[in-house]
């Protein structure tokens, strides 16, 4: 693909026709047939504007007015990443560069029959009936970017934890874009399939080398099983020049448990789309997120909690920290369908906005066709609590350390959450240094 | 060793002290009683430093130095300690983590090279049994959930690590039952040295059975209008504030 075309929905568009071209019989197949279908959406969608409800406070227009590369192609050695892994973190180490799955770069260490790891392409002739039923659930039909993602899925991750199975290491992400000579175009594509009663921690983590822009468009599908327990942990500090749309759709059976939180302290732009549709009963769903914007970074977060049967729980924290000129979004929407009953759905957003410039738009919004649930939601944005500085500087704490006590303490808040221990110390030691740094 | 003149402060236009005179020297305990809305938490809150009150006029020497001109991390480090009225609750900051950060700004501030974390825990213990409080309110976020008697033990155990040379007692008897009384009169009775002095604001004289003031000064509408011993207190106890406010009424007559 050419890089000179100024339209990137042209571009896209003409490069999806030459890698149709491309393939063989594969054209025929029904994986295909999926993608081809999200292809002829986004070309009908094309990419939204703030005229489109669920973008109104986003504008992608910085994001669609540069090309990008998105050929897989790329130099990047394990030398050339080591200095921007997280420290001390083991596991399964997987990488995508510039969107592509790098098989080589990875390292498996949990045992086969605890973990299969293999691309989506592989996994189409491996396990069919497997990606049929689980592959393309996030909603191409609406969200160009997802319609966008599927229609160039591949290359991406196929994550398959047997019946049963507990994988006690961790499966660690990096989708790391090589930005270093020119604009990178990335579309990572992850499905995993957690059977019943299996368990797994999944941490994705988005990082872009060199000073060129980049463009991450992430999609991530995970079905949890029956009685089956999934950690996800989304982990953004990524560069001033990259942007990063994602969306994260989950499925939970009955007495499912889906834990996420997902923590953005740096990037250009990001959109962040957590959907979780409940389809069983005695589920228990946790949210948390935070994000910690500053000079002009924009950070987006729109979740859904759908609940779908009855007796499901769901709790919702997240918070963010504003400075500079940045922006944040949070809007939260909880369905609660008619089948539904016995529902308890619980939603928290808390911002502290420390800046004059700085703004955040926060919008609730709850469904509710059941009659018998308990639902609260709540959404909080101001400034430091100038009772609680008070009383730190009256102690001999100064009022700079004291600022930073305070918004440690707030971010701690979902940082204690994550239950890696190794991601938790990383996204500490970055609050302490943009803390220190303001 | 604290010296207020003409003390003049308002809050949003509305002027609360009115002309404060008080001297405290070494080894002393001053109690400031009145009735509500006397002014005697806002004389406590800008000897403490907070910003909300603007100092219209006047002036406070504390050990020789201009008091109003420091920020309140100063006025700490240089020895002066509130115990609040309401202590805030602070989650996610843990009460030995706060205290750890506090002395070692004091230290800084001071030019003293910062307590070692062995240091640090060894005295911490030592100040929680000379205030009797229980260790395991340490590691819990400061003041979180913690009971009203909890709160103000918490004040004076963090005034023994701080180890001020002027205490201001906000209204620690507030909230109170007898026997939580008792054991935060101890603590603050154990402090006491003929180096550092107190200030005990109260409503009433019970505290003062327990702390016994050397002076005790009546606070009516900004103004210090009468001053004695700790037998004002007891009279105070007995007839209430009428006849105060009635002698002051007479004499602006």
């Amino acid at each position: 693909m050419s890089t000179e075309t100024i339209d990137l929905k042209s571009q896209l568009i003409s490069d999806f026709y030459d890698r149709e071209k491309a393939l063989n019989g594969e054209a025929q197949s029904s994986f295909h047939k999926t993608k081809r279908q999200a292809f002829e959406r986004f070309d009908a969608l094309g990419f939204p504007t703030p005229k489109h409800e669920e973008w109104k406070y986003s504008n992608v227009k910085n994001l669609i007015a540069r090309s990008y590369q998105f050929e897989g192609n790329h130099s990047v050695t394990a030398e050339t990443i080591a200095p921007y892994l997280i420290p001390n973190l083991t596991g399964n180490i997987l990488f995508f560069i510039n969107g592509t799955y790098d098989a080589d770069l990875s390292s498996i260490v949990s045992p086969k029959d605890e973990l299969s790891v293999m691309t989506l392409r592989e996994a189409t002739n491996t396990l069919p009936d497997v990606v049929a039923e689980h592959f393309g659930k996030a909603d191409s039909q609406n969200e160009a970017f997802t319609a966008l993602n599927t229609a160039f899925a591949a290359e991406g991750l196929f994550v398959h934890v047997p019946e049963g199975k507990t994988v006690e290491q961790p499966v660690i992400i990096y989708c790391i874009n090589d930005a270093r000579k020119e604009n990178i175009g990335a579309q990572p594509r992850n499905l995993f399939v957690v059977e019943k009663n299996a368990e797994v921690k999944v941490t994705e983590i988005f990082q872009t080398l060199g000073e060129s822009h980049s463009l991450t468009n992430a999609v991530t599908e995970i079905f949890v099983g029956e009685d089956a327990r999934v950690q996800y942990y989304k982990v953004q500090n990524d560069s001033q020049q990259s942007y990063h749309v994602g969306t994260t759709h989950v499925q939970v059976k009955d007495r499912g448990n889906f834990y996420a939180a997902t923590v953005s302290l740096n990037g250009s732009f990001i959109r962040n789309n957590l959907n979780i549709a409940i389809d069983g009963e005695f589920c228990e769903i946790f949210m948390y997120g935070l994000y910690f914007p500053d000079g002009k970074q924009h950070i987006d977060n729109h979740t859904v909690a759908d609940h779908q049967k009855p007796n499901s729980q769901s709790n919702e924290l997240y918070k963010g920290v504003l400075r500079g000129k940045s922006t944040g979004v949070f809007n939260g929407k909880i369905f609660v369908r008619e089948d539904a009953q016995k529902t308890n759905a619980f939603q928290s957003c808390k911002n502290v906005v420390l800046s004059r410039e700085a703004t955040m738009n926060t919008k609730p919004q709850l469904e509710i066709f059941a009659d018998d649930v308990k639902c609260s939601h709540g959404t909080t944005t101001g400034q430091l609590d100038d009772e609680a500085l008070f009383y730190l500087r009256s102690r001999g704490i100064s009022k700079p350390e004291a600022m930073s006590l305070l918004m440690f303490a707030f971010c701690e808040d979902v940082i204690s959450q994550i239950k890696i221990e190794a991601i938790g110390d990383y996204l500490e030691g970055i609050i302490t240094q943009k803390l220190t740094q303001a | 060793m604290l010296k207020i003149s003409n003390l003049h402060a308002s809050i949003e236009g509305k002027e609360i002290l009115r002309g404060i005179n008080l001297e405290v020297k070494a080894g002393e305990v001053h109690a400031i009683m009145g009735p509500n809305g006397s002014g005697k938490s806002t004389l406590a809150s800008v000897l403490a430093g907070r910003e909300e009150y603007e100092v219209t006029s006047g002036e406070v020497v504390f050990l020789g130095k201009k008091l109003l001109e420091l920020a309140p991390e100063q006025r700490a480090a240089e020895g002066i300690f509130l115990a609040f009225q309401y202590p805030v609750e602070i989650p996610g900051v843990t009460t030995i983590n706060f205290l750890k950060t506090a002395v070692n700004e004091i230290r800084k501030y001071r030019g003293e090279a910062p307590l070692d974390a062995a240091q640090f825990l060894k005295m911490v213990r030592e100040k929680a049994k000379l205030v009797s409080m229980n260790d395991s309110l340490l590691k819990r976020s400061l003041n979180e959930g913690f009971s009203g008697g909890e709160k103000k033990r918490n004040e004076i155990f963090q005034m023994a690590v701080l180890d001020p040379t002027l205490a201001i007692l906000d209204e620690t008897d507030s909230g109170l039952d007898i026997d939580a009384l008792r054991i935060v009169a101890e603590g603050v009775n154990t402090l006491r040295s003929p180096e550092k002095a107190t200030i005990v604001v109260t409503h009433y004289q019970r505290l003062l059975d327990y702390i016994v003031p050397d002076y005790v000064h009546v606070l009516y509408r900004g103004r210090i209008v009468k001053s004695g011993t700790k037998e004002l207190a007891l009279e105070l106890e007995e007839k209430g504030y009428d006849w105060i406010k009635a002698e002051v009424e007479a004499a602006h007559a």
